[in-house]
């Protein structure tokens, strides 16, 4: 049971580094994207043949996979970013097909749908991390995780972060002050892929195998599930989501009644859980992170320290009916 | 020589000329208006010249440059704003965020903006606090600096437009341009915008103006172009448009014409 739940925690720390990369992709730029299945697959079997035919360490693997996916992710995107909402998601959808179908077909890099088995261990200064001692495994994933995690914050709470998220909003208007929108979407979406990458390193230093079937559409559903249950624009709220996905997906077999409930039930409960967010609560279990400009405010109040603004935080409504009540011009 | 000037600039969609041969001028530090019926092609026009739309024959040069084609984020770094008929904020962003992003691109490169995000914390902390000191100016420009944290699309409507002014002027243009800003505003709110206009033009910005409040466009324009069918067919201080008989005509209708004035 114990066991069974930790190999949960791992799936959903996997799943996590997706929905953290579709996060900056959909919930910060708007991008609607299906292909987080691709990059998964461009990650697994970087580190999956760099590590089976040239005998490289896992961890020279993962930069190159994070570059490998990103810069799939640009090559993607160069043609495709200039469609919205439904057009790109199909577009998108279908490279992560192409991405399977090469991998699939292409016997001589890939070894087809039989897929690399014997993949190494992941070695850490000699230590083997072996997927089988849980503990160790998790570790290393919720240290990669948390760093990506800060560093993908940083990133959104810059100005770039706020470019972002008026091109979200609005792309002509951020094209009007300025924002070189095409420019901003492709890195965004290659930023977003290369964290989905890292998933498939630590995919394939998990499992110790990988075959085409493990990056089937349905993958890049269940990230975009995260995001959305979680809620959009919220880092810490889709690694929840990616939690609760991978926590029903697993229900049956964690209480015991695999042999009842049959494994395609799970998709009939994502999308059960997905009609009834978008109709009671569309923002997501925790909705929206507000940008935080407080420290930036709070400097500014000190700097212009007349009490004008002192103690006026959470002025809003009343005051502005006041002035619109002084200036006849509701 | 002009500020801003198109040469018979064309732009067709299909077989509807919407804008047809215009020679346009905006001199320098004045208040132009662009007046004409609905579908003489003003937008349509002022979306040419900043890069909205690609004109289908013709040029436009500012300030002797031609900048016919270029896309509308480089239009706007070479120092032209401009607002839009349909108030385009970015509605969950905040008041203050809206007007920080009118700063976007005096605040260096993407690549530096990328990895100083990630890598200098301070640096960004230190700019963040410049940035928002020089938005929270526009905002008292427009008295609503108490808004500032309110989301955008949550704005009375007539806040909207000012603040979508506000945006543009962030970004330090030399040249603004403002579509039907009155539109939607009851006579207060167009008095109290009127003597906007004139204190932004005291800024040194040169604004122009689309507009159907001939009140409005009588009392601030020092200068005056009318478009009709796509055509410029007159051009003038307001004394002189008022008394142009192809005006009257294009407004009052000669027969069935439903335009009314």
């Amino acid at each position: 049971m114990l066991n069974f739940f930790l190999l949960i925690l791992i799936y959903t720390c996997i799943y996590a580094f997706m929905s953290l990369g579709q996060n900056l992709i959909t919930g910060y730029t708007g991008m609607l994207s299906l292909c987080a299945a691709g990059f998964f697959a461009i990650g697994s079997y970087t580190t999956a043949i760099l590590m089976t035919k040239f005998a490289w360490s896992w961890w020279s693997t993962v930069p190159v996979a994070i570059l490998l996916s990103a810069l799939l992710g640009v090559l993607i995107g160069l043609p495709t970013l200039r469609l919205k909402g439904d057009y790109l998601a199909i577009a998108t959808l279908g490279f992560a097909e192409i991405v399977r179908n090469v991998i699939n077909n292409w016997d001589a890099l890939t070894n087809g749908p039989m897929g690399i088995q014997r993949i190494p261990m992941i070695s850490f200064f000699g230590l083997k991390v072996s997927p089988y001692s849980k503990y160790g495994f998790l570790l290393l994933e919720v240290v990669l995780l948390a760093i990506c995690w800060f560093l993908l914050e940083r990133l959104v709470k810059s100005r770039m972060g706020r470019a972002l998220e008026a091109i979200r909003e609005d792309e002509i208007a951020a094209a009007s002050v300025g924002v070189n929108v095409t420019k901003y979407k492709v890195v965004s979406f290659a930023i977003g892929a290369g964290v989905s990458g890292i998933a498939g390193c630590l995919q394939a230093g998990f499992v110790l195998s990988v075959s085409p079937g493990s990056y089937v559409f349905m993958v890049s559903i269940m990230v975009l599930c995260t995001v959305v249950l979680g809620g959009m624009g919220n880092f810490l709220a889709v690694m929840l989501g990616a939690f609760i996905i991978q926590f029903i997906s697993y229900l049956p077999q964690l209480i015991g009644l695999s042999s009842v409930i049959p494994a395609q039930a799970k998709q009939i409960i994502f999308g059960l859980i997905l009609v009834i967010m978008m109709i009671y609560r569309p923002q997501g279990i925790l909705g929206r992170k507000k940008r935080d400009n407080s420290r930036a405010q709070a400097f500014y109040d000190q700097a212009n320290g007349d009490t004008r603004n002192a103690g006026r935080k959470d002025i809003g409504l009343e005051e502005s009916g006041a002035k619109c009540e002084e200036e006849g011009r509701v | 020589m002009s500020m801003l000037e198109t040469k018979a600039l064309t732009r067709e969609f299909g077989g509807i000329i919407a804008v047809n041969r215009v020679d346009f001028n905006v001199e320098r530090n004045m208040i132009t208006g662009l007046i004409g019926p609905n579908g003489a092609g003003k937008t349509t026009l002022f979306n040419n010249i900043t890069g909205l739309d690609v004109p289908s024959s013709g040029k436009v040069f500012f300030e002797g440059r031609d900048i016919t084609g270029l896309p509308s984020n480089k239009v706007c770094r070479l120092g032209i704003a401009r607002t839009f008929q349909n108030i385009r904020l970015f509605k969950d962003l905040s008041v203050i965020d809206n007007v920080m992003m009118g700063r976007h691109f005096h605040t260096g490169s993407l690549r530096n903006r990328t990895l100083q995000a990630v890598l200098s914390y301070f640096q960004v902390e230190k700019e963040e606090c410049e940035e928002y000191e020089a938005a929270m100016k526009w905002l008292e420009f427009f008295g609503l600096e108490n808004l500032r944290n309110d989301s955008a699309g949550s704005l009375p409507y007539g806040y909207q437009r000012e603040l979508e002014i506000a945006r543009a002027l962030a970004t330090e243009p030399k040249l603004l341009f403002l579509d039907e800003p009155a539109a939607g505003m009851n006579p207060q709110e167009t008095d109290s915008l009127m003597e906007t206009i004139r204190r932004i033009r005291d800024l040194g910005v040169t604004v122009v103006l689309i507009e159907h409040d001939m009140k409005l466009v009588m009392s601030i324009c020092d200068n005056i172009t009318v478009l009709n069918y796509g055509q410029k067919i007159a051009q003038g201080t307001p004394s002189v448009i008022q008394s142009d008989p192809a005006v009257i005509e294009a407004y009052l209708g000669t027969d069935d014409d439903e335009e009314d004035f």
